[in-house]
């Protein structure tokens, strides 16, 4: 959809009050307004050289604001991680649909509900929270979304609750919402010392052409522990711009992953910022595209506070005529001595017409920090090759046992292990099919 | 140990003097007629004047680049005379007819031209202002049949050499600064190996600003015909002044198959002062064509000088199964601001390129390496090797890291690292434990930390660096 497309969507979207609360509506105007100044970005900004938004910025999309679709509890058996017990959210086609979720047993003071839902109910955390993270100068699509978000996901764990299972919030697209355009947004609260596990899934029933936009906010305090896995299995006709914004509080820990393998143009941006000291942060993540797909993370890991931590391993396998892009960003404040940062990015070239550009970066005011990053591109080992052939399997097998093996080293980083194995599953049968007999 | 590090890093920059020769120098400004006057100067044909007014009017199209990580108050091309010469009336036969004030500031810059020649066997050009005021052992040279003068003799001799080559891996429009520079460019050196000779010593060219409010423009040339190999070495100082001066220059080289050329350099610019105030603005367009089979070309620079340095000595690596190399040490102090690096663009196959890069960062100085290793789809089996680490002396500094890895066939590997790291505190302790001081153990760890860069470096230049990393870091360290 054109710029004028989204904003003739939001004047619609303005006139009708219902949906906003007073307090919302300047946000959404300021950031509607610097969407509209902007526009989308170009290759010629160092953020997006090597993605081009032009697909997303000239086709035309419908608002979804209005919601609908026709899902099945079924449909999504593929999706729920084979969990029948988990607090489960399913919107379909950006909208909270009740009758596939199910909120299991949650803890006492544990909130799960649609944004929609606690919006209209004023709950106050939402007032306080919401949009102050992924804020204006987030860049286009963050103002996109926060000028037009209907629904998401609302989570708020209370100050040393400890919920054991994990959160699923289901975002599925149909043939329903081909042509649609969906800014899904979800606001992630853990309070002092309080620990979940989220999982984020966007995925697509049958093959629709859509955008999705979706922007989560994810607030640690003081010693709390998140665990954030992001699933992208969108339909391969796809658009997705996703950002995740983390906000860390002290000692607290953020390990989140990233799983990347739909949309025919994906752009994936994971930001924190480690505000207090001692805080940690794992991103890690896994790419894998063929055909035509493009595929591209961001990252970036703010240190502004000392002595914490911040770990990153980003995997990518690439076949066909795919293009993958990584970028990663490391930056240290100057107050943040004592960082440790690690930053490493593996890619894999499958076939000849494959493309990767990646481009870790360091940026560092601090004298007293250890940091490193690493990126290689490369194809599989010959002599690891070798060895699995004198060892009797053949080509093919070996070449599958090591793509699989270079995927499974970063999906086995996964504490949750329901999403593990399934995840390893995907990355087992996204490029090879079925393993050799006795294997995997 | 800030005391040792304060009077480590605070030392004077000893080559700050001013000569005082006449200088015939063109009124400040740039517009056509500066282009024309510069091109009458030097008695050029018409094709470089030609060429020389193509690229001043592409320059007049473009604009100045902003996205490196530095930062300055604009620059105001108006007020920059772009030419300076020492008034000399009868023209240079000889070495015997320099002004003997002109070759005094080489002796005291350490390289005396009457000297050079007897002991250390190594053919000197040297570059004050814009035109070059000798070059030495030339007839031993020509016995070999290498061409190794300045860039205006070369034009007035071989004008078919620099008509092929001039701006053949560099061209006009590359960018801002390198079109100013093709419309501007005073003077610079030339060289020319033919093929199979391997140059038999060293070729070094030494440049030194000394007008006040000029820029310097050279442009340099090396050739290595087919066979052919060569070893060159830049230097540079310029005067103390309180005013920054532009320093633009253009380095081209082109080997042909089978043909090397290591191209060292030890910049050492005015930095300024402890307060940023003056020092030269060092934007420099560099950059090897690795044409022929089996080429290599291998670049090793030591950055210590400037108040800015912004430069990304490359190779194109066209031949197939031709070599480059970037071999990198900067250094920033006080309010030195450097951002630096290379470019790899793998055309040919089986094609290999190395990358070692060395960034210290003490006082407020910024540091940044920019690199850029590109695999074309038909650079088959390509391979490269980046390592960059950089070290920060104190809390006020900043290092940073932007390589771009961009990979477009899948035989290709390529390999990039980079750490960045405190000075270790526990080295400085087990030194000072066997009787070194803290200025001494600092020197002893920066030498170790850019041993790899510092061993490409042919000899003199090596003792050169080591002392000049030595003065810039003086009392640095906390």
């Amino acid at each position: 959809m054109t710029v004028h497309g989204f904003l003739d969507d939001f004047s619609k979207f303005a006139a009708d009050h219902g949906r906003n609360p007073e307090w919302l509506l300047p946000v959404r105007r300021a950031a509607i307004e610097r969407f509209g100044e902007r526009g989308f970005p170009t290759t010629r900004d160092e953020d997006w050289h090597f993605t081009s938004a032009a697909r997303i910025a000239d086709a035309e999309f419908v608002s979804l604001a209005a919601g609908g679709g026709d899902v099945r509890a079924a449909d999504l058996e593929p999706f729920t991680f084979g969990a029948t017990d988990w607090t489960q959210l399913v919107f379909v086609n950006g909208r909270y649909t009740p009758e596939l979720s199910a909120v299991g047993a949650l803890p006492a003071g544990v909130r799960v509900a649609s944004l929609a839902d606690a919006l209209r109910e004023g709950v106050p955390a939402v007032r306080e929270r919401l949009t102050s993270l992924a804020a204006l100068d987030h860049g286009a699509f963050v103002a996109l979304n926060t000028a037009l978000f209907v629904d998401g996901g609302f989570v708020h764990v209370p100050a040393n609750v400890v919920v054991e299972r994990p959160i699923h919030l289901l975002f599925v697209a149909d043939a329903d919402g081909a042509s649609g355009a969906a800014h899904p947004r979800t606001l992630i609260i853990a309070d002092r010392h309080a620990r979940a596990t989220i999982v984020e899934s966007y995925v697509a029933v049958g093959d629709p052409m859509y955008f999705m936009n979706p922007v989560t906010e994810v607030v640690l305090a003081d010693g709390a522990h998140v665990t954030h896995l992001r699933v992208q299995r969108e339909s391969e006709r796809a658009y997705h711009v996703g950002t995740t914004q983390a906000h860390q509080g002290r000692d607290s820990k953020y390990s989140s992953f990233s799983f990347a393998t739909g949309a025919a143009l994906s752009r994936t941006n994971i930001y924190t910022v480690l505000a207090g000291p001692g805080g940690e942060v794992t991103l890690n993540g896994l790419y894998m595209a063929d055909g035509t797909q493009h595929v591209d993370h961001q990252t970036r890991i703010e240190h502004v506070a000392p002595n914490c931590t911040s770990h990153e391993v980003y995997k990518g396998v690439l076949d066909d005529a795919a293009h993958g892009v990584f970028n990663g960003k490391v930056y240290v404040h100057p107050e943040a001595q004592k960082t440790d940062g690690k930053q490493t990015n593996n890619n894999l070239l499958l076939s000849p017409d494959a493309h990767i550009d990646t481009k870790p970066q360091l940026e560092i005011f601090a004298d007293d920090v250890k940091c490193t990053h690493g990126a290689t591109v490369g194809q599989l080992d010959e002599n690891a090759l070798f060895y699995l052939r004198s060892r009797g399997l053949g080509a093919d097998d070996a070449k599958t046992l090591l793509t699989y093996a270079f995927a499974a080293d970063v999906v086995q980083r996964i504490d949750e292990p329901a999403v593990r194995d399934a995840l390893e599953t995907l990355a087992r049968e996204r490029f090879v099919g079925a393993m050799p007999a006795g294997v995997g | 140990m800030s005391t040792a590090i304060e009077t480590l890093v605070n030392r004077d920059y000893q080559y700050g003097f001013v000569t005082d020769v006449e200088a015939d120098t063109l009124p400040r400004g740039l517009n056509e007629e500066t282009v024309r006057a510069i091109s009458a100067k030097k008695r050029e044909p018409a094709f470089l004047l030609e060429w020389r007014l193509k690229a001043y009017r592409r320059w007049l199209t473009m604009k100045e680049p902003h996205w490196s990580n530095v930062t300055y108050p604009p620059i105001d091309y108006q007020s920059i005379s772009y030419y300076s010469a020492p008034k000399s009336t009868k023209p240079l036969g000889s070495l015997d007819d320099v002004d003997p004030e002109l070759l005094r500031t080489y002796e005291k810059l350490g390289i005396s031209l009457t000297e050079q020649k007897r002991i250390s066997g190594v053919a000197v050009d040297a570059i004050f202002d814009s035109v070059s005021v000798g070059t030495t052992m030339k007839a031993e040279l020509g016995e070999l049949g290498i061409i190794f003068c300045s860039f205006g003799e070369a034009v007035q001799e071989h004008p078919e050499l620099v008509r092929k080559y001039l701006g053949s891996v560099v061209p006009y429009s590359d960018n801002f600064f390198a079109a100013l520079n093709a419309a501007v460019f005073s003077d610079g050196s030339f060289c020319y190996i033919p093929k199979g000779v391997k140059c038999p010593m060293e070729l070094s060219t030494y440049f030194r600003i000394n007008s006040a409010d000029t820029g310097q423009f050279e442009r340099t040339l090396i050739i290595a015909d087919e066979g052919a190999s060569v070893s060159y070495l830049e230097g540079c100082t310029a005067p103390r002044r309180d005013t920054n001066q532009l320093h633009a220059a253009v380095v081209e080289l082109v080997a042909l198959d089978h043909a090397s050329i290591k191209y060292s350099t030890v910049q050492n610019w005015y930095a300024g002062d402890a307060n940023g105030k003056g020092g030269i603005y060092n934007f420099v367009t560099k950059r090897g064509k690795a044409a022929g089979v089996r080429s290599k070309i291998s670049w090793t620079q030591v950055e210590t000088g400037s108040a800015i340095t912004w430069k990304y000595p490359s190779v194109i690596l066209q031949g197939d199964y031709s070599t480059g190399e970037f071999y990198s040490v900067a250094v920033v102090n006080n309010h030195q601001q450097a951002d630096t690096g290379t470019k790899m663009i793998h055309i040919g196959r089986d094609t290999k390129s190395t990358i070692i890069s060395k960034g210290i960062s003490a006082g407020h100085g910024n540091n940044s390496y920019r690199g850029q290793v590109k695999v074309l789809r038909k650079a088959e089996g390509a391979r490269n090797y980046t390592q960059c680490d950089s070290m920060l002396i104190g809390n006020q500094c900043g290092a940073h890291t932007f390589p771009y890895i961009e990979v477009d066939n899948n035989s290709s590997v390529v390999e990039h690292e980079a750490s960045t790291s405190k000075i270790g505190e526990d080295q400085i302790f087990y030194c000072k434990q066997r009787g070194l001081s803290a200025e001494h153990a600092i020197s002893l760890i920066v030498s170790g930390f850019c041993k790899e860069v510092f061993q490409n470096l042919p000899m003199e230049f090596a003792l050169e660096a080591q002392q000049l990393l030595g003065i810039t870091l003086e009392g640095s360290v906390g």
